[in-house]
Formats: structure tokens, sequence, C-alpha cells
């Protein structure tokens, strides 16, 4: 009963910021709905046992991509109401295909037969009881074994995305009066320096 | 109704899959909206994903939503940084406006 109560207001809440974040006039107001959002599927991954997913979406999710979305969208000088024209076209069409959509997901559901009755025997890392192993505990010991390559390979994904970033968006202005060491390192007293003698009485010219 | 099982979980992601395709089709001018959709629509893969992998006591199903969650983040990354570039060639961020490979 209780698990109820709480799986409707997570969900109830997700669905509306998720509705939100697609029709909200603002797009700040879309990405704190968005935030809202990974909130809601959090505690929803809580309710599930999956306590490691659920925290690492609100570190990773809230703490990173959301804020890098709000950055981008503060950052951009843009007329978002001249965005917004044409939307009364195009949402038949999305009502449309998103109606098609989840009618063909409800349809799977309805004439889903059973999971194959052998599926017991095909889970291939069985979940420890959670009384003896907590579920990062026991996520930790597949990851780092059974999974390293892919954890590895993960690594790569985003090595190569943050070095992509900054590739992208790294660029040299030219009217910039930057340091450069290697000018600074370089310069040699005898071409700069010059000492004169001057005479008592003469200026100098 | 009272009793929540696998059923209701996976109608939820079904639903968020639903409303993120819905979403780049009426924001289909603004790339940030369809952005934020994307996200919309991996979050509704992860739930599956952990649902099943809960429902199957099988914790690779984990293990995977967290490589989703690895290519979501690296996925925005890419694009905002692909964002920022292209507005600050044509000031612009509508779609309409991304046409200089055509030529």
């Amino acid at each position: 009963m209780i698990e109820a109560i709480f799986f409707y207001a997570f969900a109830a809440v997700l669905l509306l910021s998720a509705v939100m974040v697609i029709s909200a006039r603002n797009p700040v107001h879309s990405v704190l709905f968005l935030i809202l959002a990974f909130f809601n599927a959090a505690g929803l991954f809580v309710m599930l046992g999956a306590e490691f997913i659920a925290m690492i979406l609100v570190i990773v999710y809230v703490g990173a991509v959301a804020v890098l979305f709000l950055f981008v969208v503060m950052m951009l000088d843009i007329d978002f109401n001249e965005l917004r024209r044409g939307m009364k076209q195009s949402a038949p069409i999305g009502a449309l295909v998103g109606g098609i959509l989840l009618g063909e997901f409800v349809w799977m559901y309805l004439t889903w037969p059973e999971l194959a009755p052998d599926m017991q025997e095909k889970v291939s890392q069985p979940m420890p009881h959670a009384e003896a192993v907590s579920n990062t505990h026991a996520l930790g010991r597949i990851l780092y074994t059974d999974y390293v390559y892919l954890f590895q390979l993960a690594g790569l994904i985003l090595l190569v995305a943050m070095i992509g970033a900054i590739v992208l968006t790294l660029r040299s202005r030219p009217g910039l009066r930057r340091q450069s060491i290697s000018a600074q390192v370089s310069r040699n007293p005898k071409d700069v320096l010059k000492v004169e003698k001057i005479s008592t009485g003469s200026g100098v010219s | 109704m009272w009793e929540i099982g696998i059923t209701h979980f996976l109608v939820l992601s079904a639903m968020l899959f639903t409303l993120g395709v819905f979403g780049i089709f009426l924001n289909r001018r603004n790339v940030i909206v369809i952005l934020m959709s994307i996200e919309l629509i991996l979050l509704s893969v992860t739930v599956n994903l952990v649902t099943f992998s809960a429902h199957l006591e099988d914790l690779a199903g984990q293990v995977f939503s967290m490589f989703i969650l690895t290519v979501a983040a690296a996925e925005a990354a890419i694009g905002l940084a692909i964002l920022v570039v292209f507005f600050r060639n044509k000031s612009s961020i509508a779609v309409e406006d991304i046409s200089t490979l055509k030529g």
C-alpha cells in the first residue's frame, strides 16, 4: 500500500515534469523540470533497490549534465519565443507519432507472453541477498571484474567526449594580448638593453 | 492497482519514452529542447533496464544502465559544445539554419 502511494507519487511528478520539459515557454524552466524528473526517477530507482544507480543519477545528471544545460541555456542570447513559431503545426504530427508509439508499447505489454520459463537459469549476474551485500558493493564486485573492459571503454568514451568538447569550443582570438612564456624566457638582455655613458652637461639624444 | 509490479514500471517507462519522442516533434526548431528530450528518452531506457534488473534479480542490467548514463553524459557534453560553436558562427540555434552542408 505505502509502496503504491510512493510509486504513484514519484511516477506522477516524473511524468508531469517530463510534460513541462517539452512544453515550458522558457528553456531555463525546462532544465529545472528536467532536474525534477531526474530526482523522481532516482526515487523510483531506490524503490527498485538500485540505490547506486539512483545516487549516480542525482550526482552525475543533476550535478553535471543538467547544470551544463543550464549554463548553455543561460549563456546563449536567443529569442526563444521565435523558436516556438510553428509549434502548433508540428504538434499533431508529433501526437500522431507518439500515439502510435504508445499504442505499440501498450499492445506489446498486453500481448506479452510470460517470461521464458528458463529465465532464472539465464541470469548472468545473480543478485546477492540485500542483507549480506549492499547494492553498491555487489555492483563494484562485478564492475571491476567481469565488466572491466567495458568499464575502461566507458572511461575512454568520456575522455574522447572531454577532448572533443574542449577542441570544439577552444578558439584563439586575434586581438587578445596573452602571456607568451616562451617569448619571455627566450628574451636576451643583450638584445633589449643598451648601456650608454653620458658625459656631464650633455643630454640624451 | 495497489500491488506494484513490473508492468507499472514498464508502462511508466513507455510513457516517458513517448513524451520524449513527442518533445522532439513539438520543439523541432529548438536544439536545446531536442537534446533535453533525448535525455528523457535515455532516462526511460534506464528505468526499463533497472526494472528488469530488479525483476530478474540480475545485476547486469544495472551495470548497463550505468554505461547508458556514461554515453548520455558524453552525448550531452559534445552536443552542447557543437551547439555553442554553431551559435558563435550563426548567432542562432534554429534547426532550419543548420544547412551549411547542403552546398
